[in-house]
């Protein structure tokens, strides 16, 4: 327990000195990265350790990310405090999703939470009134833009708008983290394990399934929205286009290459899909810009995690559970 | 009366390619147990390989020919390499492996062909006839015939032979129907190359029509899964009904119903999911497993 | 040269071990019971037979060692194997369930067919049905009938009284009796060792993995230790 502490400590330190050396646009890459590492971790949560399997996860952060600019270019609400906002919104609509998907199977769920990443985009553009449609909200240099995208000024030292952006991911991100760490290690995240591995065995214990798989999706789903919200903040523009299928799967590859359950891993996934274009254009002869080999790599990543993961599983689980104390 | 009239040709039209893709989504959820999310991609591919065929000069038939054949073998491949290992293994890992798949052959496709869509000139005339008003071509004909054909064989091979049989049983119960002497191994490999075989025809069909580039099955997936959940993921006769069903429903729906319009055929698919699945999941044709306690 | 001949046969399931060393030989033609408490190894001594699991040491079929022993393969040779449980395609209808157990035969006549009505007419009512909707005894007959479709050398029964009425067991086991008088060698796992020794002509006792009893059945029946074990009395 107390070298994971001082690994986080170091983790922490390491967030804290990595802009110095880097460019502006390696920090806001990966500010970019704190955000998919925010939504894997509820993704961890909800399929790692709840069972239950979301492919739609996109969704969750269209929402996150919708609330918050609705917020700022209509409401005149500043950008931080959006957040938690669209962090109860994306909840909310977590668990609205999260009751009838209790009569869903695994896969009857996997189907559903698919088409809803694939809907997601053209519903986001039929509401134009209220989405700005096909265009987008752009929220560059608005007012209730903190630092109006020129940079803050904290303790006596000037950020760049990158610097705070990445900043303001990782703050963030390192406290939802020690959030989740708490969360899984609690009964809550024992009871969670106890639904997904046997229902029954969960029912017989006195465990309210119900109440544990739909609180899963809220709190997955608020994860994602604050996700969303950030990378709406980042980029400051969001249009439907900015969440399509592929970005609900990328979550997934993210999910699975960190274990699905180990939110240590969760880096390791959000890493992946930041820069796995950059690692691609390593290999010889490849022209990495066209995006068709990118795709393919991911996709073949995937693939061979999965066929290696069953023999690895035993090893991830136990990483993944070794933080928490067993079930009583 | 005639715009209802065309809408529903077009529909009829359109419904025969989910339909098509839905039967191979059915074929292998019924002899494997597995819902393939790559289908539709796989599909793509198929009609890549036919075209590039017919780019070096191939006539069309001996082209779709050897996609079959081809499409076939990459299926038994597919299973053998990738799918038997985890064969058995979580529901979770079955369906994320299917989306490395998609992923990756859609990566596939871009990376060999480029993004730009691509002519396709099928075996059928796409040319206008008109009949009383209503519009339609002869490809639109011969989609709606393809799939009819498609289901009446499967449904034979299925019901009729004794390779059918084997492919049942190795689904409904592989621990048994290795005593009994079937070869699950083979059986589920069959399974997989037939329907691969079978998503050969559908992209075949759908090409002409929707123009070939990578992303051309992306939204007929999901088509094609409503009509599959519609007519019961077991069901041969229901992925193609549902369909057609869909097909239309999507298309009088988005004429007449004025706030739906056009933009919301891909949510309107995933509510008849969402209803099918909440409702009734076996589907219009599906039987529940009835078990005795 | 006895039909099945089982040396010295081991059997484990990952860490744990269930067979210790098997010895027996069953005879072309025979009724052989296995009784033996849960857990004692009876139900792997079947698996054993017909390649449903791994094991070492050998196992003779008409005097000669299987190699590669799948279920496929032992199935291929006239071993029919009905696992506890019935192990019938529930959601395939009887009739489908009867076609499947001639899988093995090249083709199967309705003459087959009606041999199999003829001796179990109860599911010719139900021949379209969904074996799963059948009651538990309709079940076993189902899986007794699919067995002699395969018109096998070898039957391997595993618990076939399991959860049925007195009438219905009563009911099988004739049924078995007959097909053995027919020419199928015959053997059944039984935990109720008064019926099974009132059919079999031959049977042994397993023990943790081991055969520590075997001989005629009437001789079983009337062993103390055997009457105290497991005839209650």
């Amino acid at each position: 327990m107390r070298d994971r502490a001082a690994l986080v400590g170091a983790g922490v330190v390491v967030l804290a000195l990595l802009p110095i050396p880097l460019s502006d646009f390696r920090t806001v890459q990966l500010a970019t990265v704190g955000a998919y590492f925010i939504a894997i971790l509820g993704l961890d949560v909800l399929t790692g350790h709840s069972g239950q399997i979301s492919l739609g996860h996109g969704a969750f952060m269209a929402v996150g990310a919708y609330t918050t600019a609705i917020l700022m270019s209509s409401h005149g609400v500043r950008d931080l405090a959006t957040i938690p906002i669209a962090a109860g919104v994306a909840g909310g609509v977590g668990l609205l999703v999260g009751v009838p998907a209790l009569r869903l199977s695994g896969l009857h769920l996997a189907l559903a939470t698919f088409g809803i990443a694939i809907a997601v985009p053209t519903v986001l553009k039929k509401f134009d009134h209220f989405t700005g449609g096909s265009a987008g909200i752009t929220l560059f240099g608005k007012s209730t833009q903190t630092g109006h995208g020129a940079g803050v000024k904290i303790l006596g030292e000037q950020l760049t708008n990158d610097e705070w952006l990445y900043a303001l991911t990782w703050t963030i991100g390192v406290v939802l983290f020690l959030l989740t760490w708490w969360l899984l290690a609690s009964r809550f995240g024992r009871s969670l394990r106890a639904v997904r591995d046997s229902e029954v065995a969960a029912a017989a214990s006195g465990i309210n399934r119900s109440a544990h798989k739909v609180a899963a999706f809220g709190v997955s789903a608020a994860y994602a929205g604050v996700a969303g919200s950030l990378l709406a903040i980042n980029v400051a523009y969001v249009s439907p286009d900015t969440f399509p299928i592929q970005l609900s799967l990328s979550l997934l590859v993210g999910a699975v290459v960190g274990f699905f359950g180990s939110i240590w891993g969760a880096i390791l996934g959000a890493l992946l899909i930041q820069f796995l274009a950059d690692i691609v254009g390593l290999i010889p002869h490849v022209d990495a810009r066209q995006g068709g080999p990118t795709t393919f790599f991911f996709g073949l990543v995937l693939v061979v995690l999965m066929l290696v993961l069953p023999a690895v599983s035993k090893v991830g689980s136990r990483v993944a559970n070794r933080g928490y104390s067993r079930a009583p | 009366m005639t715009n209802v009239l065309q809408q529903i040709v077009s529909g009829l039209a359109s419904g025969g390619i989910y339909g098509s893709l839905a039967l191979a989504i059915v074929l292998i959820h019924r002899s494997t147990g597995v819902v393939n999310f790559a289908q539709g991609e796989l599909a793509t591919l198929s009609a890549f390989i036919c075209w590039s065929l017919m780019d070096h000069g191939w006539a069309f038939w001996p082209a779709f020919g050897a996609t079959l054949a081809l499409s076939f073998l990459g299926g038994v491949v597919l299973q053998q390499t990738v799918i038997r290992p985890i064969h058995g293994g979580s529901l979770v890992g079955i369906v994320i492996l299917t989306i490395g798949l998609l992923i990756a052959v859609n990566g596939l496709d871009s990376w060999i062909w480029g993004g730009a869509a691509k002519q396709f000139h099928g075996p059928f005339s796409t040319s206008p006839i008109s009949v009383g008003g209503v519009a339609f071509s002869k490809q639109d004909i011969g989609v709606v015939a393809v799939s009819i054909v498609a289901v009446v064989l499967i449904g034979l091979l299925f019901a009729k032979t004794k390779l059918g049989l084997g492919l049942r049983a190795a689904a409904v119960n592989p621990v048994e129907a290795r005593l009994a002497g079937v070869r699950v191994g083979a059986m589920l490999a069959l399974g997989w190359g037939l329907a691969s075989a079978l998503g050969a025809v559908a992209g075949v069909l759908a090409a002409p029509s929707l123009f070939l580039e990578p992303n051309m099955m992306q939204t007929v997936l999901l088509y094609a899964f409503a009509a599959a959940v519609l007519g019961g993921m077991d069901s041969p006769v229901g992925a193609v009904v549902g369909g057609l069903l869909i097909g239309v429903l999507l298309n009088l729906v988005g004429t007449y119903v004025h706030w739906i319009g056009g933009e919301l055929r891909l949510a309107t698919a995933l509510a008849v999911i969402l209803g099918v699945l909440l409702v009734r999941p076996v589907g219009l044709f599906g039987r529940a497993a009835v078990r005795r306690v | 040269m006895s039909l099945l001949e089982l040396r010295d046969v081991e059997a484990r399931y990952g860490e744990l071990r269930a067979l210790h060393g098997v010895t027996l030989t069953v005879e072309e033609g025979d009724f052989v019971a296995i009784l033996g408490a849960n857990g004692a190894g009876k139900t792997t001594t079947l698996r054993a037979i017909s390649g449903t699991v791994k094991t070492s040491g050998d196992i003779l079929f008409d005097g000669q060692k299987v190699f590669r022993r799948t279920p496929e393969a032992m199935a291929r040779r006239g071993v029919a194997h009905v696992p506890e449980g019935r192990g019938t395609f529930a959601t395939l209808s009887v009739l489908d369930n009867l076609r499947l157990g001639a899988w093995v035969q090249r083709g199967f006549s309705t003459r087959d067919l009606a041999n199999v009505f003829e001796f179990f007419p109860r599911l010719y009512d139900h021949r379209d049905q969904q074996a799963g909707t059948l009651s538990g005894g309709e079940q076993q007959m189902l899986a007794l009938a699919r067995a002699m479709m395969a018109k096998p050398r070898l039957l391997l029964l595993d618990e076939p009284s399991l959860g049925l009425a007195p009438l219905v067991v009563r009911e099988i086991f004739s049924s078995l009796t007959q097909m053995n008088e027919g020419g199928t060698t015959v053997m059944v796992v039984e935990q109720n060792a008064m019926i099974a020794l009132s059919a079999a002509r031959h049977a042994y006792v397993l023990e943790t993995g081991r055969v520590v009893l075997g001989g005629e059945a009437a001789d079983l029946q009337r062993a103390e230790s055997v009457r105290r074990s497991y005839l209650g009395y």
